[in-house]
């Protein structure tokens, strides 16, 4: 009965993603219909009733409801509650039904609370919406049913791999779903204000507050899956370039470029067609990048169950948005005039810069992601890594680091480089200290004493936009910046300390030998057996010191699962202010030796707390535009109340005809 | 701005949707071959698994007769699953001998005893050496070595009954 409600609601929910369509088609022709009148409450009711069947799925899930197939190929009768409710979304068709549910969740929002746009653009964005929406209800409904029942339930459960029974995991999905759809919003309004022609900056700013949402999202998505990649896979590195992680990054790179161009669209009327492209291109990057794996054409460490006629439905349905917003965006975007100018020395100039450099990076990560394909096409298999995406990535990372450094300072339009000579002298004072420092003392490569040179200038250099003004009254969103790049600057000193100073030693010892890295003492004191509920462990027990200080114990694990047979390692840290200590325990040597794995990672947590600071800054921005606009909404009403009018938009001229 | 600039995203994007439909029209080869493949067996010698086949050495592939190595476990499933299969092979007289990883003797003879034993030496890898040696990544894999010693060919995963002819062609084709 569940099932049937939930399948019912996806289906009602299809309908009205129709309806919502066909209103906000008909309101491009014939203006206010009685029609298009029913395409906000259409958005409305579909998200209510998505959620409602993703609901369904997740009380599924909780009962165990072994006659409908997800659930008996994904569950387990015997399983902890909270795994239970995250297998609903960590298989192929839950993880759709979660992304279609939070896109109308996001549609039915901007239905709910957008009133900045003109009626016009606003239907048409809502179509835009419905249509991409109807695609993923197809695509569900047609080929991915979540809710398809079993001829005969299951006696048990097939379990979820234990690898993804982890808290992180239960988390890490949905925050990341939320970023990438989102950004399907942004999508949604540059297709709509290029049918209307009406790229303004009020649609910018009805336009920011989803992309920063959705931004944040991201943010913490990438830094939760880079944390919990460094400490179970064992490997002691916290990124590796793998083609899930590039997919979530792109994104973020276009998301992070997209907000900066918003907020010069906002601001300043300029970057009119970039913002649309940008826009478009970050939900773009979504779906390449999810439906990419999806497909199975690349392979990765987050491997789905494949099958070639999803990959196909996946490639009409890109094609079809894709194609369909950047065919639109080639013939409209000539036709919406080019907005202000603005100097060569201005913030505009050094955010269109900075936006240049985040789509060129953005340009390599494609590349590289999608270049063992092209050689593959030719028979010729390639591995990409790291040796190409760190120094081709620095190429075009330094410059903007450093571009990033001023920009905030400069005035909008124009300024002199000559007002601003204080604060850079300091900042480019700061790293190149650094850099002499570093150099005279260490023996480092480039790319990290670059890193860190860039990361003290910047870290000085973000807090300067707070010079010489009354920080009681300092916008919100002023901090947030400030707090974002200043998150950027700890990240990057995290990233070059990792990787210029860690230490690491592979060592062979008996219980009750002691091995140096670093600043530590270790001490193996015991190698016991231990089980869990699935798996048994050898778990050696550590006494480690630093620098002959109390010793602390900790005890990495060996483990085995037995279905399926899998063999993982529990990395074991410490974690001091300057660094960790990462221990893990391998097989015996032979002769009573144990294999012991050390590493001593200074400042590596840095790059953690560096990315929850970008996210705090995110949120602080978000909250000042939010409250901003509120007082905004609260001023025009009580304008309009004095004069009589209506508060409603009327609609204004067609602007690029 | 340049109209046609305009087209180049579209372009690019159009680009990419061909690769990628090439990629979904071409069958997927699903396992990486091992670099392994024309080159000879590394030097090893275990010690015998259970008590009743001899032990497995390097030596013993340079008689001039290609057999088949078979990677197992008693702990894994597959690898019981593959028992007819290799029973059926050694019927069709190929001689097949075998490692097992990471295992203990009374498993392994109770593993044998139950799904039938259709090797002719069992060597112990206790640590996965000969497996990672030879290029293998798990169980069951079977890889057919020349009378030289030199490996010719790799089969990952467990031998269903369509491989069965498969493995017999690529052992007549190694003499």
């Amino acid at each position: 009965m569940i099932a049937e409600l939930g399948l019912a609601a996806l289906w009602l929910a299809a309908a009205l993603a129709a309806l919502q369509l066909v209103a906000g088609a008909f309101a491009q022709r014939d203006g206010t219909t009685e029609l298009a009148g029913l395409a906000r409450p259409a958005a409305i009711i579909q998200g209510v009733l998505a959620a409602f069947s993703f609901l369904m799925l997740l009380i599924l899930f909780a009962q165990t409801d072994l006659s409908v197939k997800l659930v008996a190929m994904n569950s387990h009768s015997a399983k902890p509650m909270i795994f239970k409710l995250s297998g609903a979304f960590g298989n192929h068709e839950g993880s759709m039904l979660l992304w279609i549910t939070v896109m109308a969740l996001a549609g039915a929002l901007i239905a709910a609370a957008e009133r900045r746009l003109p009626e016009r653009t606003m239907m048409a964005t809502l179509a835009a919406q419905a249509f991409v929406g109807l695609g993923f209800y197809a695509f569900l409904l047609f080929s991915s049913n979540p809710f398809e029942r079993l001829p005969q339930p299951a006696m048990e459960g097939m379990g979820l791999n234990p690898l993804l029974q982890d808290i992180g995991l239960v988390f890490h999905p949905p925050t990341l779903y939320v970023g990438y759809v989102g950004l399907s919003v942004a999508f949604s309004f540059a297709v709509g204000a290029l049918l209307t022609r009406q790229v303004t900056p009020d649609f910018a700013r009805a336009m920011r507050p989803w992309v920063l949402g959705a931004w944040i999202f991201l943010t913490l998505g990438i830094t939760a899956g880079s944390y919990w990649a460094y400490y179970e896979l064992g490997w002691g590195g916290w990124w590796f370039w793998d083609p899930v992680e590039n997919a979530s990054l792109m994104p973020w790179l276009a998301a992070t470029a997209l907000l900066h161009s918003a907020s010069v669209l906002a601001a300043r009327d300029a970057l009119r067609a970039w913002t649309i492209m940008l826009g478009v291109v970050a939900f773009s990057m979504s779906m390449v990048g999810t439906f990419l794996v999806r497909s199975g054409i690349l392979t990765s460490v987050h491997a789905f169950a494949v099958d070639p006629e999803r990959g196909t439905f996946i490639l009409v349905l890109l094609s079809i948005y894709i194609g369909g917003a950047l065919l639109l965006f080639a013939l409209r975007a000539g036709t919406v005039s080019e907005g202000e100018r603005f100097s060569v020395t201005s913030r505009e100039a050094a955010l269109v810069f900075n936006n240049v450099m985040l789509s060129a990076i953005l340009g390599i990560v494609l590349l590289g992601t999608l270049y063992p394909l092209l050689t593959e096409a030719f028979d010729v298999r390639v591995s990409v890594g790291p040796p190409y995406f760190n120094p081709v990535g620095a190429i075009f990372v330094v410059p903007m680091l450093m571009v990033m450094a001023v920009g905030p300072l400069l005035r909008w339009r124009q300024d002199n480089i000559v007002r601003i000579r204080l604060p850079m002298l300091i900042a480019g004072g700061a790293a190149l200290a650094v850099l002499l420092l570093v150099t005279v003392t260490t023996n480092i490569g480039i790319l990290p004493l670059l890193g860190l040179a860039l990361s003290a200038g910047l870290g000085i250099a973000s807090f300067m936009p707070l010079r010489g003004r009354k920080l009681r009254l300092l916008p919100l969103a002023t901090w947030g910046m400030v707090i974002a790049h200043f998150g950027i600057a700890v990240a990057l000193f995290g990233m070059a300390s990792e990787s210029a100073f860690s230490e690491e030693t592979l060592a062979a010892v008996e219980v009750g030998d002691q091995a140096e890295i670093g600043p530590w003492q270790v001490v193996l004191s015991e190698v016991r057996p231990t089980a869990g509920p699935n798996w048994t462990a050898l778990e050696g027990r550590l006494l480690v010191s630093y620098k002959g200080g109390t010793s602390k114990e900790i005890d990495p694990q060996s483990r085995n699962f037995w279905a399926p047979p899998q063999e993982t390692t529990e990395s074991a840290l410490v974690t001091r202010w300057n660094g960790q200590l990462y221990a893990v325990i391998g097989r015996e040597a032979g002769d009573g030796r144990w294999q012991l794995r050390l590493w001593w990672k200074p400042f590596v947590t840095m790059i953690w707390y560096g990315g929850i600071l970008i996210a705090l800054g995110g949120v602080l921005a978000l909250i000042g535009r939010l409250f901003a606009d509120l007082k905004r909404r609260a001023v025009k009403l009580r304008g309009a109340e004095r004069r009589g009018l209506s508060v409603r938009n009327v609609e204004p001229r067609d602007a690029g005809a | 701005m340049k109209r046609w600039i305009l087209w180049v995203p579209l372009a690019m994007f159009f680009g990419f949707c061909a690769l990628f439909a090439y990629h979904l029209a071409r069958p997927k080869t699903e396992f990486v071959a091992s670099t392994m493949i024309g080159r000879p067996l590394p030097e090893f010698s275990l010690r015998a698994a259970v008590a009743d086949r001899p032990a497995l050495a390097t030596a013993d592939f340079r008689d001039g007769k290609p057999r088949l190595f078979n990677v197992f476990a008693s702990w894994c499933i597959p690898c019981a699953a593959e028992a007819p299969q290799l029973e059926m092979l050694r019927r069709r007289g190929a001689d097949i001998v075998a490692v097992a990883i990471r295992d203990r003797p009374d498993d392994v003879a109770d593993f044998l005893s139950r799904y039938g034993n259709p090797y002719s030496r069992i060597g112990a890898d206790d640590l996965s050496e000969v497996q990672l040696g030879i290029g293998s990544s798990g169980v069951p894999e079977t890889f057919v070595i020349d009378g030289d010693g030199m490996i010719t060919y790799q089969h990952i995963g467990d031998i269903r009954a369509s491989d069965v002819p498969v493995l017999l062609q690529k052992l007549e084709e190694a003499r």
